[in-house]
């Protein structure tokens, strides 16, 4: 039986960032938020790694497993036909979010999965895989792949990988000291010889969203294609792949309310034709000899063996869920907490907000550096008050290596964070040097 | 909600955070290693060196960066290694690791441990296990690799 969701569709009064009435209704469908940890109310900022999931998303996923659990697309009994059904309406409800069609989402394991699906497609197009059509993929030796400085590892191995085996050179977009890059510092990277530009539309270190357009028309004019790391923005702001003009876009289903293990590669439709397949084997075949295979057309051709069928199904139900309370507001509602964050954090002594400054967009996260206590003492200080962050270098090796520290604290908000919680953190913070005696200047180091 | 933490964060622990005992190069050094804590970063050279023609420790040294466990650790490791031979340093690493592996359980020997006993409380929190295992994974290796020479 399914619970009613609070998430209800929107009235024409309800505009701009949530209310805190509204979060504290949308929380009601957030089992998991609804706990203690260390004696107190558990504050969730880690969701940029990973969100928690409302009623709705798991009882999709047991609904379907309860009723419908099948193989996809083979078979011919009813669940089956059902199954099949289902996991490809939940394509097409995914592909309407981000306004592409259908036939250009392919499912994935993850946003790592589908970098690597471009990567190693790129990889087998040079290496005569795909025939004519994929050479419009192939690299040369000398042709250039770019990257920024900051991005996810993610986003920047697979890439080195495929510098590797084709000869191609992996070119960097330097970041400043806040970690931030502009369209004119990628547009001096940017060549005659560059193939592939990779980026992350949201950096999930610094929060900075980057200007995707101008990218599109600097990697646009010499030929380029590219390649938007979407992990950050898909879950937390309106995107459309049409008005980016982007060629690829990935992105996470755990990081949007929904399930792990299921992740979505949207292709342009021509390109998607032309990309040689990652993994092959069953389900993505017409005909096969014991010589030679011909492959069925993306995105199946990119689906080998058995898919994430509940997890399809529970993801199209996430997106449901985002469209119903409407992403403009989440992400209205994340850049106010955006900037209560940045504020209440830079203003306390000895605490450094890395990313872009005040008056420069960011996404819903800040990172922050707190002078002598190391990351992982101050997660450990949170945690004990119940706040939930992530510490480390956040899969972001160079960015960090760049802002010269090995590690920072990230806080990350998603549509269920209240402005307590972000209270919380700044006052938990403040009280974090002097527990570990970094406020003393006996004893500074 | 401070008792748990501060079973973590014992006083001797944030002391030597701080006040960091064998913080440094060491010229002569018998022999050094590196080692890493990948997930958050940390990293650490521990250098041992021994008194001229015997298998006794004359100094323990390290450089590193890391968090508050990892650098007290190292920093306690840096007291309790000068004087013991080899063995004994084995000997010192291998319980130090069955404390750190208890998940509280038990009560640490401090004739044997010394001020190292203060990590007990670290054993509780899984998480920060290998925090406090680092500069003494890295001891143990200098001591096979100075045993073997």
């Amino acid at each position: 039986m399914q619970t009613t969701p609070h998430a209800t569709a929107r009235s024409a009064a309800e505009r701009g960032p949530l209310t805190d009435a509204e979060v504290v209704r949308l929380r009601a469908d957030f089992p998991a938020l609804a706990q203690e940890v260390s004696g107190e109310p558990l504050a969730y900022l880690d969701s940029g790694a990973t969100a928690q999931r409302p009623t709705a998303v798991l009882d999709a996923e047991r609904a379907f497993l309860e009723t419908t659990n099948s193989a996809v697309h083979r078979g011919a009994h009813t669940l089956a036909a059902l199954a099949t059904e289902a996991f490809e309406e939940a394509r097409e409800t995914v592909a309407r979010f981000i306004g592409a069609q259908a036939d250009e989402v392919v499912w994935t394991a993850n946003a790592t999965d589908a970098i690597n699906l471009v990567a190693y497609g790129m990889a087998n197009a040079t290496h005569g895989r795909g025939g004519e059509a994929a050479r419009r993929l192939a690299l040369r030796p000398g042709d250039e792949i770019v990257v920024t400085e900051a991005e996810h590892h993610a986003n920047l191995v697979p890439w080195q990988e495929l510098a590797a085996v084709t000869g191609a050179v992996l070119r960097v977009v330097a970041v400043d000291d806040d970690g931030v890059w502009t369209s004119a510092d990628l547009a001096a990277v940017v060549g005659d010889r560059t193939r592939v530009v990779a980026l992350a539309h949201v950096s999930n270190v610094t929060g900075l969203v980057a200007p995707v357009q101008e990218v599109v028309a600097i990697a646009h004019a010499v030929g380029a294609v590219v390649v938007l790391d979407a992990c950050q923005s898909v879950p937390h702001r309106p995107v459309d792949v049409r008005a980016l003009d982007v060629d690829f876009l990935a992105f996470s289903g755990h990081k949007m309310l929904g399930p792990t293990g299921i992740g979505v590669l949207w292709g342009r439709a021509e390109l998607l034709g032309a990309l040689p397949p990652f993994r092959t084997g069953g389900s993505m075949i017409t005909t096969v000899t014991l010589e030679a295979s011909e492959y069925l057309p993306a995105p199946q051709r990119f689906e080998a063996g058995t898919q994430p069928v509940s997890q399809a199904v529970a993801l199209a139900e996430a997106v449901r869920y985002l469209e119903r309370v409407g992403l403009d507001r989440v992400q209205e509602h994340e850049e106010a907490l955006a900037e209560q964050l940045v504020a209440g954090l830079s203003a306390l002594p000895g605490v450094r907000v890395v990313g872009p400054p005040a008056h420069v967009a960011r996404s819903g996260l800040a990172s922050f550096v707190v002078d002598g206590v190391h990351a992982h003492d101050v997660g450990q200080f949170l945690d004990a008050r119940g706040i939930a962050v992530r510490v480390g270098h956040h899969c972001a090796q160079p960015l960090h290596r760049r802002l010269g520290v090995t590690a920072t604290t990230r806080a990350s908000t998603y549509l269920y964070t209240t402005t307590a919680e972000v209270e919380r953190l700044v006052a938990g913070v403040a009280a974090v040097r002097a527990y570990f005696g970094a406020d003393d200047p006996e004893v500074a180091r | 909600m401070s008792t748990a933490l501060d079973s973590l964060y014992q006083q001797v622990i944030l002391d030597h955070a701080k006040s960091r005992h064998g913080d440094g190069e060491l010229p002569g050094a018998g022999a050094e290693h590196y080692e890493r804590n990948p997930t958050c970063g940390d990293e650490i050279t521990v250098r041992v060196a021994l008194e001229p023609g015997t298998d006794r420790i004359a100094a323990l040294r390290w450089q590193g960066a890391g968090c508050s466990i990892s650098m007290a650790s190292a920093s306690v490791l840096a007291d309790l290694a000068p004087g013991l031979t080899l063995d004994e340093l084995d000997e010192l690493v291998g319980a130090f690791r069955e404390m750190m592996r208890s998940r509280g359980a038990g009560e640490p020997d401090d004739e044997v441990l010394g001020d190292a006993v203060a990590f007990h409380g670290v054993s509780k929190f899984v998480m920060r296990v290998k925090c406090g295992m680092l500069a003494w994974v890295a001891a143990e290796a200098c001591a096979a690799e100075l045993a073997a020479s």
